[in-house]
C-alpha cells in the first residue's frame, strides 16, 4: 500500500515535471500551426527551421561562443589552479571567495553589472562583449571542476620529474597535465554546455546586432506563438541530454577509477 | 612548486570581470547626468523608488485584505512586496512538494532501486534551459492551449491560466523544483542509519522517528534548498515576462526594463542594489543553519 502511494507520487512529479518538455517535442511536428490540435505528422516545422536565416546566425553564434568561452575559461582556469597551488592559503581563500561571488549573485545582476562595465569602458556591445561575459561566467565553474583534481594530485610527482630532469614546463605538460585531465574535460563539457543554456547574461551583453539561440527564442516566444520554436526546444532538448550523459558516465567512471585507487592503496 | 605566476592572468580578470562591474552598478545607482552631460553624486534613484508621489495600496500575500489593512507604498515597494509574496509562496510549495520526493528518492538510494537513474532523471530538466521550460508550458497555458481545449470537452472553461499569480507561481514551482528536492536529497542520505536504528530500538514508531530524528536532522537540506529557489524566484524576469504576458510586473523585471526600456541606469542599479542586499542578507540568515556540505551536487 505505502509502495503504490510512494510510486503514484513520484509518477506525478516526473510528469508535471516531462509533460511540458514532452509536449513540446510532441507539437514540433504537428502538422498544425494550433498548439491544441492533431494535424498529422510533419517534418514541416524543422525544414523552416533550417531556411530561418536568423535562427541559422543565432546558432552560428551560440556555438562559437560556446567553444571559444569553454576552450578559455578552461585554459585559465587550470593556470590558475596551477598557480593557486603554490599560494598562501590566506591569499588562495580570497581568491576561491571572490571565485565564488558570481555563482551566488543572481544571473539578472551578473548580467547587468557586466553591461555596465561594457556601457562604462565604451566598448559596443556585441559578439566581443557576448564571449567575454561567457568566459567571466564560465570560469568560476572550471576552477570548480579542476581544483578538486589538484587535491588528490601526489605533490612529489611534480618534484620527482624535476629530479628526472624535466624542465618546469615539461614537468606541467606530461605530469601534472594528464593528472588533472579528467578535471579539465569535465570544465570543457560543463562550461560548453552551460554556455549554450545561457539566457540571462547573454541578453544584457550580446547587443542588439548579434542574437544567440535562446535570445532569438525569447523575442519569438514574447510575439507570438510559432511552432519553429517546439523544434528548435525539441533539438536543444536532445544536445543538452546527449551532453549531460556523456558528462554523467565520465564523472561514474571518475568515481569508479578513484574509488579503486583508494582500495589499492590500502591493500 | 613555485608557479604563483600562472595564477595573475587570472586575478587581473577577476578584478575588472567580477569586482569592478559590482563596483559600477553601486556607482550607477548613486550618480546622474545633467542636460550638459556633467556626472554628478545623486540619492535620485533611491529617492524615486521610494518617493510618496505615487503611491498603490500595499499587496503582499493577501494579508492587507484580509485584515483590511490600507497602506499606501511607493508603487517599486508594492512591486518588491509582490515579488517577495510569489517567491515565498513558491518556495514553500517547492518545498511541501519536493519533500516528499526528496525523501522517497533517499530511500530507493539507499536499496539502490535504480537510484542513480531516477536521480539523473530528477535533474535532467534543470539543465533545459529555464526559457524552454516556460515557454512550454505557455504552450499548455494558453485560453486556446492544450488544458483548456481539454476541459472544453467537458464544457468547463476555458480558465485564464496565465498572466496572473497562478501561472507565475506555477512557473517559478515547475522551474525551481529541483532545486529544492537535490539538497534535501542528499542531506538524507548522509543520515547515519545507526541513529535511526537507535530511535527504532527505543521503541519511536516510524511517525516518531520522522519527525523528531530525520526531520530535524534534513534541516540544513531544506535551508539549502530554501536558498535555492528563492533566490533564483525573487530574481527572475522571465518568468514574469513570459507568463505574465509582458504585464505583469515583478521586481526582475522592473529591473530589466529600467535598462533595456527606459534606458534609466540610475534607478535601474539602485533597484539592482536593494535586490542584492535583500537576497544576499536572506541567504545569509540562511546559510547560517546550513552545516558545512549539506548542498547538492549539481550534477546529481
Amino acid at each position: 500500500m505505502r509502495k503504490i502511494i510512494t510510486n503514484s507520487y513520484m509518477a506525478l512529479i516526473f510528469a508535471f515535471l516531462y509533460a511540458p518538455v514532452i509536449v513540446l517535442i510532441i507539437f514540433s511536428f504537428n502538422d498544425a500551426r494550433s498548439r491544441a490540435v492533431w494535424g498529422g505528422f510533419t517534418f514541416d516545422w524543422y525544414r523552416k527551421l533550417f531556411e530561418n536565416s536568423d535562427i541559422l546566425s543565432a546558432l552560428r553564434v551560440t556555438l562559437i561562443v560556446a567553444l571559444l568561452s569553454a576552450l578559455i575559461s578552461t585554459f585559465i582556469a587550470t593556470l590558475t589552479c596551477l598557480g593557486l597551488q603554490s599560494m598562501k592559503k590566506r591569499l588562495r581563500g580570497i581568491i576561491m571567495q571572490v571565485t565564488y561571488i558570481p555563482n551566488v549573485s543572481p544571473d539578472l545582476v551578473t548580467g547587468i553589472s557586466l553591461m555596465l562595465l561594457f556601457f562604462f569602458i565604451g566598448i559596443r556591445t556585441g559578439f566581443p562583449t557576448l564571449l567575454m561575459a561567457h568566459i567571466a561566467f564560465n570560469i568560476p565553474y572550471a576552477i570548480l571542476s579542476i581544483s578538486p583534481k589538484f587535491k588528490q594530485l601526489d605533490k612529489n610527482l611534480y618534484e620527482a620529474a624535476l629530479d628526472l630532469g624535466c624542465r618546469p614546463a615539461q614537468a606541467i605538460v606530461k605530469v601534472i597535465l594528464p593528472e588533472i585531465m579528467p578535471g579539465v574535460i569535465t570544465a570543457l563539457i560543463l562550461t560548453f554546455t552551460l554556455s549554450i543554456d545561457d539566457f540571462v547574461i547573454s541578453y544584457f551583453t550580446a547587443g542588439n546586432q548579434i542574437s544567440t539561440l535562446a535570445i532569438t527564442i525569447y523575442s519569438m516566444a514574447r510575439k507570438s506563438v510559432n511552432p519553429q520554436i517546439n523544434a528548435l526546444s525539441a533539438l536543444m532538448f536532445v544536445t543538452v541530454l546527449i551532453l549531460l550523459i556523456i558528462v554523467n558516465i565520465r564523472s561514474g567512471k571518475d568515481a569508479k577509477n578513484s574509488a579503486r585507487a583508494r582500495r589499492g592503496e590500502k591493500s | 612548486m613555485r608557479m604563483q605566476k600562472l595564477a595573475w592572468p587570472y586575478i587581473l580578470w577577476m578584478l575588472v570581470f567580477t569586482i569592478a562591474p559590482l563596483m559600477l552598478v553601486a556607482y550607477y545607482a548613486f550618480t546622474s547626468y545633467d542636460s550638459s552631460g556633467n556626472i554628478y553624486f545623486t540619492f535620485e534613484g533611491f529617492k524615486s523608488i521610494l518617493s510618496m508621489e505615487s503611491t498603490v495600496a500595499l499587496d503582499f500575500l493577501g494579508l492587507n485584505s484580509l485584515f483590511g489593512i490600507d497602506l499606501q507604498v511607493p508603487i517599486y515597494i508594492n512591486v518588491f512586496a509582490k515579488s517577495l509574496s510569489l517567491a515565498l509562496v513558491s518556495t514553500l510549495i517547492c518545498l511541501l512538494l519536493g519533500y516528499p520526493a526528496a525523501y522517497i528518492l533517499a530511500q530507493r538510494s539507499r536499496k539502490k532501486q535504480g537510484s542513480s537513474f531516477l536521480l539523473f532523471m530528477f535533474v535532467l530538466p534543470m539543465w533545459m534551459n529555464a526559457l524552454l521550460r516556460t515557454y512550454a508550458w505557455l504552450a499548455l497555458l494558453e485560453p486556446n492551449g492544450i488544458i483548456n481545449s481539454f476541459l472544453s470537452i467537458f464544457n468547463v472553461g476555458p480558465i485564464q491560466f496565465l498572466y496572473n499569480d497562478f501561472g507565475i507561481g506555477l512557473g517559478m514551482v515547475y522551474n525551481y523544483l529541483p532545486f529544492m528536492v537535490l539538497p534535501i536529497h542528499s542531506v538524507l542520505l548522509k543520515i547515519d542509519r545507526s541513529v535511526v536504528e537507535a530511535a527504532e530500538d527505543l521503541g519511536a514508531d516510524s511517525r516518531q522517528t520522522f519527525a523528531r530524528v530525520i526531520f530535524p536532522l534534513s534541516m540544513p537540506g531544506i535551508f539549502s534548498g530554501i536558498n535555492m529557489v528563492f533566490m533564483p524566484a525573487m530574481t527572475t524576469f522571465l518568468i514574469p515576462d513570459l507568463l505574465g504576458g509582458g504585464r505583469y510586473l515583478l521586481i526582475g523585471n522592473a529591473i530589466e526594463r529600467q535598462y533595456m526600456v527606459s534606458r534609466d541606469y540610475t534607478v535601474g542599479s539602485a533597484l539592482s542594489i536593494m535586490l542584492l542586499v535583500f537576497v544576499l542578507a536572506s541567504l545569509r540568515v540562511l546559510t547560517r543553519y546550513e552545516q558545512d556540505n549539506s548542498g547538492g551536487g549539481v550534477l546529481g
